[in-house]
């Protein structure tokens, strides 16, 4: 067995024996994404709610159009009372061919889509009942793939977090550690080469950064979650090694100036956590004010955030390939480099 | 000294020297040892043991002076010289969480070794039993064994031991002068640094005594003691013999008598002990010679600070 396999084999074992990183690497981030996607998981999508009093074709229009959820009263004072209460934003009440709608005024918004939304149903139906084919028809349909879907922006998200995190913590922790040790000073007295023992732990990186991608995007799929991957989804791939590369570097460079298990955290810490608040790790991003979203592009984390959620979830072409994997490559040669400059074998 | 010319040197030290800052840490150090030898480099705390040994080893560079180990110079780095010496490191260089075994084939593979002899240094070092036990459940003595397995599993020529029986209970102490007695008898050439005396004479065939980042003195250990020229100590329970008796045997410097030991002071212990003798009082008798640790603290002239 050569020198790079026996290390990363021994790498592994250490990570799958250590049940406390174990679970900070793999666990944690996955309790994150089945809490949040469970927490949002009709956020955006909050219906309107109607109440409805009687039977006709406008009540089972509005019942089946998917678009309102409807409440069913049996009177019409009941269903008004609700109304007026606050409850509801209105009531539809239909009477043979008399469809009375009563809302509440007080939301402008909610009570204009409300006139909107019945009077366009009583109108098809009025269509309908002439029974002549409509001479115009009205087919919306969305650009984006349902972006509202939490779990569409948490999965890329928590996925690219939780391999920053590895990538950071993971490399930190190691070389302070061999370095206390004296397993960098044992290496540096063997025939192996400094490069084969990089290699080695940029593999069992590789190999954490993959557990973490098929358990999370795996789960996310779940029907219970629903996360529909995009059809160009492995154009992620090389987003997501660049990103790997980029915050093993981060983890390097601590690696290398850190002399305690203790500085070394804290440092990573400093590093991971602004990072995951303000690269659009738990909202999307294009949510948050614009001097943020500039701020946050200095982050590593923000565009393989964006380079993930662009190909696992919005479907873009290679065009946009361009932009998070220059910028990530970039990045690991220029903190790769300077690492290697200040990188101590022994205290 | 062994070493007579060339081939029969493992390492030729000269006048080597180190300084971190305003600290000289090693003061000109010059030591040969031969092949198959064992060699202890002894002194306390702070004396510049460890230095030495990382200068020997390749792991830093004097500011002065010159190291040839196996006929090269180990700095920089040679990849071909690294092969044949191995090193056991005072923190236990291990792989996290990994087994006695696994910690070995890792160690073995980074040299392109098989895993073929890697039972029979584990059974070297007495963990036969503990093969399957990861590193982190070893108590100090295993870990220092194993420590010391994974400096052999090469097979190298010279090996390199930084204080393996620091903090070790006496028991495990022992233990492990056995294990560096049967390394020795494979022929391998032994440097090890201690703070422990005792343990340099029964073990060495040479021993330097260090302080201050020079050596104090170098010879085997019988040939120290006896160049001390100390006196011995017979002692005697208290009674046994009036004091003024013994002052009159031959060869008595000095009597003392606590209430609970009659110590005598001799240069000439046979005369005395004879006359012991003749008075049938050798029962509970005790003899105490120098040992090195006179000779450090003769040398040293201060207390031992172990």
């Amino acid at each position: 067995m050569n020198a790079f396999k026996s290390l990363s084999i021994a790498g592994a074992k250490g990570f799958l024996r250590d049940k406390a990183a174990v679970f900070f690497i793999l666990l944690f981030p996955l309790m994150f994404l089945v809490i949040f996607g469970l927490l949002f998981r009709d956020a955006g999508t909050d219906k309107i709610k109607l109440a409805v009093v009687g039977d006709g074709p406008v009540v089972r229009a509005l019942s089946q159009a998917g678009v309102v959820e409807t409440q069913r009263f049996d009177s019409a004072d009941a269903a008004v009372a609700t109304v007026r209460a606050g409850d509801l934003p209105g009531a539809v009440i239909e009477n043979g061919t008399n469809v009375q709608l009563r809302f509440a005024a007080s939301d402008q918004n909610q009570s204009g889509i409300v006139n909107g939304l019945v009077s366009s149903v009583v109108d098809k139906a009025n269509v309908a009942a002439t029974g002549q084919q409509p001479r115009f028809t009205f087919q919306p349909s969305q650009v984006e793939d349902d972006s509202l879907n939490a779990i569409q922006y948490l999965t890329p998200g928590i996925l690219s977090w939780a391999v920053a995190s590895a990538g950071v913590f993971g490399a930190a922790m190691t070389f302070v550690q061999w370095r206390r040790k004296q397993v960098l000073r044992r290496l540096w007295l063997a025939p192996v080469s400094p490069a084969t023992v990089l290699m080695s732990r940029i593999g069992v990186t590789l190999g954490i950064a993959i557990s973490q991608a098929v358990l999370f995007v795996g789960i996310a799929c779940l029907p219970l979650f629903g996360l529909r991957l995009a059809g160009t989804w492995w154009l992620s791939i090389p987003v997501f090694l660049f990103g790997m590369l980029a915050f093993f570097a981060i983890g390097l460079l601590i690696g290398s100036f850190a002399k305690t298990e203790e500085a070394a955290n804290g440092a990573a810490q400093i590093v991971v956590l602004p990072m995951a608040f303000l690269s659009g790790t738990f909202f999307p991003i294009d949510r948050s004010p614009g001097w943020l979203q500039t701020v946050s592009q200095i982050f590593p984390l923000r565009h393989m955030n964006d380079g993930m959620q662009d190909f696992l979830v919005r479907g873009k072409g290679i065009e946009a390939l361009v932009v998070p994997s220059a910028i990530l490559i970039g990045f690991t040669l220029v903190v790769g480099f300077v690492a290697t400059r200040v990188f101590r074998w022994d205290s | 000294m062994t070493g007579n010319g060339g081939g029969g040197d493992a390492i030729v030290v000269s006048a080597i020297r180190k300084t971190y800052g305003e600290l000289t840490a090693v003061d000109g150090v010059s030591f040969t040892v031969a092949e198959g030898e064992f060699f202890g480099i002894l002194g306390p705390n702070g004396a510049g043991k460890t230095t030495t040994l990382e200068i020997v080893e390749g792991l830093r560079r004097p500011d002065a002076g010159s190291v040839t180990l196996l006929g090269e110079n180990p700095w920089p780095r040679k990849v071909k010289l690294v092969p044949r010496i191995g090193v056991q490191l005072q923190a236990s260089a291990f792989f996290e969480k990994l087994t006695a075994r696994e910690q070995l084939q890792t160690f073995a593979s980074l040299y392109g070794k098989g895993t073929k002899n890697i039972d029979e240094m584990l059974d070297v070092v007495g963990l036969a039993e503990k093969a399957n036990t990861r590193e982190d459940k070893l108590s100090g003595g295993q870990r220092q064994r194993l420590s010391i397995a994974c400096a052999l599993v090469h097979d190298p020529d010279i090996v390199f031991l930084d204080e393996p029986t620091a903090a070790l209970d006496p028991q495990a102490r022992r233990n492990l002068w056995d294990v560096l007695r049967e390394i020795r008898s494979r022929g391998k050439t032994i440097v090890y640094t201690t703070h422990y005396l005792d343990e340099a004479e029964a073990l060495c065939d040479r021993v330097a005594i260090m302080d201050h980042g020079t050596i104090l003195a170098m010879d085997t250990p019988a040939a120290l003691v006896r160049g001390l020229d100390a006196p011995a100590h017979i002692m005697l329970d208290h009674g046994v013999l009036p004091v003024d008796d013994v002052r009159g045997f031959t060869g008595v410097d000095e009597v003392k008598d606590d209430g609970t030991t009659l110590t005598i002071t001799t240069r000439k212990p046979a005369p005395v002990l004879s006359a012991l003798a003749e008075r049938g009082t050798l029962d509970g008798l005790q003899v105490r010679t120098a040992t090195l640790e006179d000779v450090f603290l003769d040398l040293t002239g201060r207390e031992y600070r172990a």
